[in-house]
């Protein structure tokens, strides 16, 4: 009889950072102790909080313990699943308190991470075996697609969705119930229609979607099934990368499962309802995120976005009507059916309803995935949530919507976060990545390296985007060189502008972003490195100059060493006190490399 | 899958499996399982808690789980009742078969098995 179950996570963050080797080893203590009959071992999706993984979860108490290693595991065993005694060096239990009174007393949800996290997409991703469908089934898994199937209408299901305020999770924001009405509706005599799945998550720093997939797939099968029947649909892509291969593991796995208990396949619950759904593998283009592009490449085609209309409620996929959702918004699907859509609008703001979830990154503490109510401020997801910022820096910005969105400055931190507050202050949802950055970083250079990131991406087909974009960069880089003028600055704002209107797909079209609300909340950081030549964070190198103080120089010349381009030669000057003349650089040959600096042991050696 | 059925019966045959994971229920068990709870034989003890409310579909109700010495060694095995809003109950010199009996009267009855409890056995 099982008396105790220990949960560890088996999402990317943890499974490299060696979460397979703490299995193996817990496998071992286990049986070593006798309590193989007691214990469980259960794998599970992402816990959010990866920046302490390996993350391991023991229940009935609920304790969370942090950063574990092999060699941890067998006290865990012996201490706290053999005597009852937690382990309190591994507990994380930092409740955002002064002082934890008793560390074995606080519970997950106890927790600074957790406790302002309101979880419905993720609600089983850390609790479920995702490779175990009757998990799933446990907890009220395919409960909405029987219910879907045998009490409502498809103008019903439809209804509901609508109704609950649901819109897309991609980045957008779209009504998703206005689309499958869309769908539903536009072309009544179409012979044959799809739905879509777009787990082609492409943006630096989001890793949301995968985690929905790699602990929680079957929920996503299952919407898109509900999707299926709202529609009219019998046939389901979902459209993943290759470089998720925990992700494409897990669905293939939970694709065959649900097959075998009839979940997918023919005449599900004896309705004589058809649902199936295949997976489509894509190569990593950022374009094919885009969700015309995204059906070209599902068509096996080159994956190039074409204009719109039509759109892909009448002209999708293989030319039939087609609905495509992100995964995020699939997962929230089967909630809404079971809780209906009054209580998936009683949470988030007027018009962005429910929860999102981010993908905290950058300078941050608690590197992770959190999962919080629309409305909630940005000040509460970094500050509280995730923990602030290391090593007592300052918050400069936050950078939302990737390479379509854009960077908030300090004092939009109090801005309740939902789709249309961050459209207004000049950035975007986007599918929820969300970067943190400090004072070191440079405003010019981050925008600059999100340039450089659409240039590689841009598939080529529209002008503004392909060229437009490569002339942007080129600017960028001046100006981070030292050679800008004000007038570029006059140019940029005026080419960003250009592209904005022009671009074919949603990928030119945002692209300028990053460059525009850099302009607009951090225009005197361009202004120093133009006027000034000086770039504040330290950043550019090439408005860096190094330089020896000659009076702590004791002229070792170990910086002289080490220099790669023979910029440092002796002077003839030597400081009171030191034996040796002083060392100086070339600022003509000088490459910025800051090797000298680094090796300097009398501090002697300068930035600015 | 051909009906709803199907698909309820399966959901309450693995509902067991994941409500450790629910967090706390209402009542919790507490068996203390320390150097000295063992060799007094609590294993036996923690396992009839496990089974016995298992079996007796308190589950959603129960949480039972151990900790280590309570400072009482001469009273072993011990096992502690909390219960939100009540005072707790601690029974001293468990074994298997007071576990069962414990089970039937004071977790599905509600009222505490007083000769087994610490009060009598001082």
């Amino acid at each position: 009889m099982i008396r105790a179950q220990v949960l560890i996570c088996g999402g990317t963050g943890c499974t490299s950072s060696g979460s397979k080797a703490i299995q193996q080893a817990f496998n071992e203590q286990i049986e070593l102790a006798g309590l193989s009959e007691e214990v469980k071992l259960v794998q599970t999706g992402c816990f959010g909080l990866c920046a302490l993984g390996p993350v391991v979860i023991i229940y009935p108490d609920g304790t969370f313990y942090s950063r574990v290693t092999p060699e941890d595991v067998s006290e865990i065993v012996t201490e706290h699943l053999l005597k009852g005694r937690v382990v309190e060096r591994l507990v994380y239990a930092d409740t955002g308190e002064e002082k934890v009174e008793d560390v074995t007393q606080v519970s997950l949800g106890d927790t600074a991470f957790y406790k302002a996290q309101h979880r419905v997409a993720l609600r089983n991703c850390g609790v479920i075996n995702p490779e175990n469908i009757d998990e799933y089934i446990a907890m009220d898994g395919y409960q909405a697609l029987g219910k879907v199937l045998t009490e409502m209408t498809p103008e019903e299901v439809i209804d509901v969705v609508l109704k609950s305020g649901l819109r897309g999770r991609g980045g957008a924001g779209f009504p998703t119930g206005r689309k499958w009405s869309m769908a539903r509706t536009l072309v009544p005599d179409a012979d044959q229609k799809y739905v879509c799945c777009n787990a082609d998550e492409g943006d630096p720093g989001a890793f949301m979607d995968r985690s929905v997939l790699e602990g929680d797939p079957h929920a996503v099968l299952e919407a898109m099934a509900i999707a299926g029947y709202a529609i009219g649909a019998n046939q389901g892509f979902i459209y993943v990368r290759a470089e998720y291969p925990i992700a494409v593991a897990r669905l293939k796995i939970a694709i065959q499962q649900a097959h075998e208990y009839g979940l997918l396949g023919k005449n599900i619950f004896g309705t004589g309802f058809d649902f199936d759904i295949e997976l489509r593998l894509g190569a990593g283009a950022f374009v094919c995120g885009e969700e015309t592009a995204l059906m070209t490449s599902i068509e096996g085609k080159r994956g190039e976005p074409r204009p719109r209309p039509p759109f892909p409620a009448v002209k999708g996929l293989f030319g039939k009507p087609t609905i495509l959702n992100n995964v995020e918004t699939y997962a929230n699907i089967p909630q809404i059916i079971l809780k209906g859509a009054d209580w998936f609008a009683s949470m988030g703001t007027e018009k962005s309803k429910g929860t999102k979830v981010f993908a905290l990154g950058g300078k941050i503490k608690h590197t992770g995935l959190v999962e919080v109510p629309m409305g909630t401020t940005l000040r509460q997801i970094v500050e509280e949530i995730g923990g602030g910022i290391p090593n007592g820096k300052k918050f400069k910005a936050a950078q939302t919507g990737g390479p379509s969105g854009g960077c908030i400055p300090a004092e939009h931190l109090d801005v309740p976060i939902d789709y249309d507050n961050l459209l207004a202050i000049g950035s975007m949802m986007g599918s929820g990545g969300l970067i943190v950055m400090d004072e070191d970083n440079c405003m010019v250079d981050i925008a600059k390296f999100f340039l450089e990131f659409t240039v590689d991406e841009s598939c080529g087909k529209c002008t503004p985007c392909r060229v437009g974009t490569k002339r942007l960069l080129e600017m960028l880089t001046k100006i981070t060189e030292g050679k800008g003028t004000m007038e570029d600055l006059d140019e940029m704002e005026q080419l960003c502008y250009y592209i904005k209107n022009n671009a074919l797909c949603g990928l030119g079209q945002t692209a300028p972003n990053p460059v525009l609300s850099t302009l607009r909340y951090f225009r005197d950081e361009y202004v120093a490195h133009i006027v000034d030549k000086k770039c504040p964070a330290g950043v550019c190198k090439n408005l860096l100059t190094y330089k020896i103080d000659k009076e702590k120089c004791i002229g070792c010349g170990m910086c002289a060493r080490q220099c790669p381009a023979n910029a440092i030669s002796k002077t003839d000057y030597t400081a009171p006190g030191k034996k040796l003349p002083a060392m100086a650089i070339d600022p003509e040959k000088c490459v910025k490399c800051g090797a000298c600096m680094s090796t300097c042991k009398f501090k002697a050696i300068t930035k600015e | 899958m051909k009906s709803l059925a199907e698909l309820a019966a399966i959901r309450e045959k693995m509902k067991d499996r994941v409500v450790l994971r629910e967090g706390q229920g209402d009542i919790r068990v507490v068996v203390g399982m320390a150097t000295c709870g063992i060799a007094a034989g609590a294993r036996p003890v923690l396992s009839a808690f496990v089974q016995g409310v298992a079996d007796e579909g308190l589950s959603d109700k129960v949480t039972v789980t151990q900790t280590g010495c309570i400072g009482i060694c001469q009273y072993e095995p011990v096992v502690e009742v909390f219960e939100a809003g009540k005072e707790k109950v601690t029974y001293v010199k468990m074994t298997a078969d007071k576990a069962k009996e414990v089970i039937e009267k004071h977790l599905k009855g509600g009222s505490p098995v007083a000769e087994y409890t610490i009060g009598q056995n001082q």
